[in-house]
């Protein structure tokens, strides 16, 4: 009760599952980054996410509670947050907090809806049906040739490059947020953690855009 | 110096503000704002004019009464200053400045700048004391306490509870002024007894008293006129797990 009601309470839940979103994300940035090493590393390490059967649907359930709970607390909080100024002041200047933290329920709503987008387009297959090709007998697609096509043209493209610029600016507030969030941080460590989590968003994005510039770009293809 | 003024009035929590444009024709760059807002009223009192109300006691920067968003920050921004502390050289003739209250749901306006801050009051009330026996003097030196954990109290307990966390928060949270007192006594013995209790009591108050969530934007600690950190808020955070886990 105390933690699903309190104010405290429901920014732990936000920093727990926060921080295991972020988890996700770069464990995924990981996995995904085969590509680049060839078709054979990228569909091996498929084929071993494939293998691990009910495991992964633990694993599919864990991350939709973390992204359920974090999505319906932080629009809960930001209700609340805006209904505590119920009129601004005509002048208002910041002094230290920036655009992605005052944007946070934007930057997540708008990465809600990529992240349907991005099932629909590489999961569930709905948006590109011709993109895949099977592989093997146990009912896996080729992996390489799915992401290289589903590439090929510069709108899903330019979706995902915009949709990362959304991701670096929510983790670059939420990464530090979740040391001060559970009282890991003093005012030595707050500065290193802000820049951290800046760093941690930067490779984050430029990571994962890389994936779709450079296949579009023609650098990696069939 | 002259100045244009952009001033927030307001007849009471229900009336509608708006701003209102007063000239102070004659501003000594020696006085402080408030001098400078004295010298508008008496010109509008001697015309018969209401003059603009604004919370003001001591006016050497403890008392955390005066309370006045200019140009858009609390305090008007410089740093570790209160509005009384505030003084007419940092502006240049001709400028034209904002004055408004601090504004939030927790802080109903009484009329033009002043706000009700009893919500404040409500948090501490909460659980930001420690209980003991009354009785004579306790001695000196009677309970030991650590150079460093007293010095921390001491840097938390620099609050003046003016508000400026609040008003400068994009949330109107009032995490800061809560984990000022909450980290304050969580160091020291005479405060550890209660910490558990504590700590989920006022930030209930906080909660119950209309102040928003904090979300971390630290705006509160570039705000505070005593430099409180942020730290205590991290620290607060510590003592709501210990008293969660409990």
């Amino acid at each position: 009760m105390q933690l699903t009601q309190s104010s405290v309470g429901r920014k732990i839940i936000m920093a727990v599952t926060g921080i295991v979103l972020v988890a996700f994300v770069c464990v995924h940035l990981l996995g995904n980054t085969s590509i680049f090493v060839g078709a054979d590393a990228i569909n091996a390490y498929a084929q071993k996410l494939h293998s691990l059967g009910p495991l992964v649907w633990v694993f599919r359930l864990v991350m939709l509670a973390a992204f359920v709970i974090h999505i319906f607390f932080g629009i809960q909080l930001t209700i609340e947050n805006k209904a505590a100024t119920p009129e601004a002041n005509v002048q208002v200047k910041r002094q230290k907090t920036g655009f992605a933290a005052e944007t946070m329920v934007i930057s997540g709503l708008v990465l809600l809806a990529f992240v349907i987008y991005h099932l629909l387009h590489f999961t569930v297959r709905v948006t590109n049906p011709e993109i895949y090709v099977p592989m093997g007998d146990q009912g896996m697609v080729d992996v390489y040739y799915m992401v290289v096509m589903g590439f090929q043209a510069v709108l899903p493209v330019a979706v995902y490059v915009v949709a990362m610029g959304f991701l670096f600016l929510h983790v670059s507030h939420g990464f530090q947020s979740f040391f001060q969030t559970l009282g890991l941080s003093n005012d030595k460590s707050l500065p290193i953690t802000m820049n951290i989590s800046k760093l941690i968003a930067v490779v984050l994005l430029l990571g994962y855009i890389s994936i779709p510039v450079l296949i579009v770009a023609g650098l990696v293809k069939i | 110096m002259k100045l244009k003024l952009h001033v927030w009035r307001q007849n009471g929590p229900n009336d509608k503000g708006r701003l209102e444009t007063y000239e102070a024709p004659d501003v000594s760059p020696d006085q402080s704002f408030l001098e400078m807002l004295d010298d508008v009223n008496q010109a509008l009192a001697k015309e018969g004019r209401d003059i603009i109300a604004f919370d003001h006691d001591c006016r050497e920067g403890i008392c955390g009464m005066c309370s006045q968003v200019i140009n858009g920050k609390a305090h008007g921004g410089q740093e570790r200053t209160t509005v009384c502390q505030l003084h007419m050289r940092e502006f240049n003739d001709g400028d034209e400045i904002y004055i408004e209250p601090w504004k939030a749901k927790a802080f109903p306006i009484i009329k033009d700048l002043a706000v009700d801050r009893t919500g404040l009051e409500k948090i501490i009330q909460a659980g930001g004391y420690t209980s003991c026996h009354t009785g004579g003097v306790a001695d000196g030196n009677a309970l030991p306490i650590g150079k460093e954990a007293a010095d921390y109290a001491m840097d938390a307990a620099e609050c003046i509870g003016c508000g400026a966390c609040v008003a400068s928060c994009p949330n109107s949270s009032a995490m800061l002024f809560t984990s000022a007192k909450v980290a304050q006594l969580a160091v020291l013995p005479q405060g550890k007894v209660e910490a558990h209790r504590r700590v989920m009591a006022m930030t209930e108050a906080a909660k119950e008293s209309d102040f928003g969530n904090c979300t971390n934007h630290y705006e509160c600690q570039a705000a505070c006129p005593k430099g409180i950190d942020v730290k205590f808020i991290a620290k607060l955070n510590r003592e709501y797990l210990k008293a969660l886990i409990k």
